[in-house]
């Protein structure tokens, strides 16, 4: 008997990093052709990550939050489409791990996603509620053991491509617009009529074109908790914190390509500092409070995880979105300096130190739930919201 | 005590329905309590009561009913009176 030589390593970061390495390879044509990038979703699947925030009782391998992130962070460091494409579909499965529990077709359902690896989309956007995801126009009809349901999604990010889309209503016809349910619905339960075309400046694989939904599946497929609950304790939290995670992952491949091109210049520089250096050195600053952001977003989420009333409290919903705030501005500013330590090969598109991507990428950040809307909701709150000023609390 | 939350209700909650037709118990996001408003209700009941909300009760629970309010601002009451 012999060991094989060479034993694969199956730990979450090995396998990202293999998912990783075919995203990469493929990222540029996503980009340029703004295509599904199925070759990395084809990897993840193969690597079977879709599963893994799922429970190990429920098949999955019960990975947590921050797990999740380095993953997303891997991904966006590579191609920051098809991590995006996998960290929306990690938020729809916290809705499910968190609220999904109690009912038993949800239960089987994450036993089905885990062993299929089936990708799930969302459909929360609606023509005419302004962007806002928790006003819903469309209503689910329920007809005995039946559900059905239209709806005017004028974004179902790779609608076209997932396995099973999320989609939220009003609870009843005569529901009031913020009275929402998600309902689970499998590819056979429904069609997609496209209405809208994703050509945009940047995340171009993520092909968020816009659809009529029209589905019809068991009434069980309802999420049991009202959408409010879910929105503010799952979707909130994992969307801020793996967005910036995809984000974060953007930013530090463009600050590695410019400290690339910075050490190429040093050696040519025969011991004079090259013009970039200080530069990458402000770069490398912006880095770090970028990840040290994250970081203590992820810290509030999981302690926040143990007591449902904080994960519904202000000062929860104003961390968060003090989270994003920063992320999604901060990166902007690092591509930029990127951009200038780069200079003309960074600008031009098919060098070992091109930008473009990353910085088109980059500005989707502010407006994935419009910054001013949530800068809005957070003034809101500060109105009434006591801040805790400790350093460690 | 319930009169004067329903009558700011009323006043700041811009609900589409009636604030009489609404039973103590009622959920008021269902209701169509928006974010928004429950923040105005909030600062109109601090205003009424003279008192301020602590940070543990500012959540969904605390203003999801006029009976929530109600045991909010009663807890609130009770505090001060024992210190």
């Amino acid at each position: 008997m012999s060991l094989p030589a060479f034993a694969t390593d199956m730990t979450l970061g090995a396998r990202a990093r293999r998912v990783a390495e075919v995203a990469a390879e493929n990222a540029d044509r996503v980009d340029q052709e703004a295509r599904f990038p199925a070759e990395a979703v084809d990897a993840m699947k193969a690597e079977r990550l879709l599963g893994i925030q799922i429970p190990v009782s429920f098949g999955g391998e019960g990975a947590s939050i921050p797990e999740i992130a380095e993953v997303c962070s891997i991904l966006g460091q590579a191609c920051a489409a098809s991590a995006m494409v996998f960290a929306m579909h990690q938020i729809k499965v916290s809705s499910l791990v968190e609220h999904g529990g109690d009912s038993e077709w949800h239960r089987d359902f994450m036993r089905e996603l885990c062993a299929r690896q089936l990708l799930v989309a969302s459909a929360t956007t609606e023509g005419g509620i302004g962007g806002n995801l928790r006003n819903s126009i469309c209503a689910i009809e329920i007809d005995g053991d039946i559900c059905r349901l239209t709806k005017d999604a004028t974004v179902i990010s790779y609608g076209a491509h997932a396995d099973v889309i999320m989609v939220t209503s009003r609870a009843h016809a005569d529901a009031t617009p913020g009275d929402q349910v998600m309902t689970v619905f499998k590819k056979n339960q429904y069609t997609l009529e496209k209405t809208v075309d994703w050509d945009t400046l940047g995340m171009r694989g993520t092909c968020s074109d816009g659809f009529i939904f029209k589905g019809e599946a068991p009434a069980v497929q309802i999420f049991p908790k009202p959408f409010a609950e879910i929105a503010a304790q799952s979707m909130l939290a994992s969307s801020h914190l793996l967005w910036s995670a995809v984000w974060y992952g953007i930013a530090a491949d463009a600050m590695l390509r410019a400290q690339a091109f910075v050490r190429a210049a040093a050696r040519k520089a025969n011991g004079a500092q090259p013009p970039g250096a200080v530069r990458l050195a402000e770069a490398s600053n912006l880095l770090q409070l970028l990840k040290a952001n994250i970081l203590s977003g992820l810290k509030i989420y999981a302690d926040a995880k143990a007591d449902p009333d904080q994960l519904s409290s202000m000062a929860f919903s104003i961390a968060m979105n003090n989270v994003k705030l920063a992320s999604s501005e901060t990166i902007l500013v690092i591509i930029n300096q990127a951009m200038i330590i780069c200079g003309i090969m960074g600008y031009k598109n098919g060098t070992p130190y091109s930008l473009g991507r990353h910085l088109r990428d980059a500005h989707s950040a502010q407006l994935m739930i419009s910054n001013d809307r949530i800068l809005g909701n957070t003034s809101t709150m500060m109105l009434v919201q006591k801040p805790d000023t400790s350093l460690l609390g | 005590m319930n009169e004067t939350i329903r009558e700011l209700l009323a006043r700041v909650g811009g609900l589409p329905v009636a604030v009489t037709e609404l039973e103590d118990a009622a959920d008021l996001y269902s209701a169509g309590l928006s974010s928004f408003a429950s923040v105005q209700l909030m600062l109109a009941i601090e205003e009424a009561f003279d008192i301020e909300f602590p940070d543990s009760l500012l959540n969904r629970k605390s203003f999801a009913s006029i009976s929530a309010i109600e045991q909010t601002v009663a807890q609130i009451l009770k505090a001060r009176e024992a210190a």
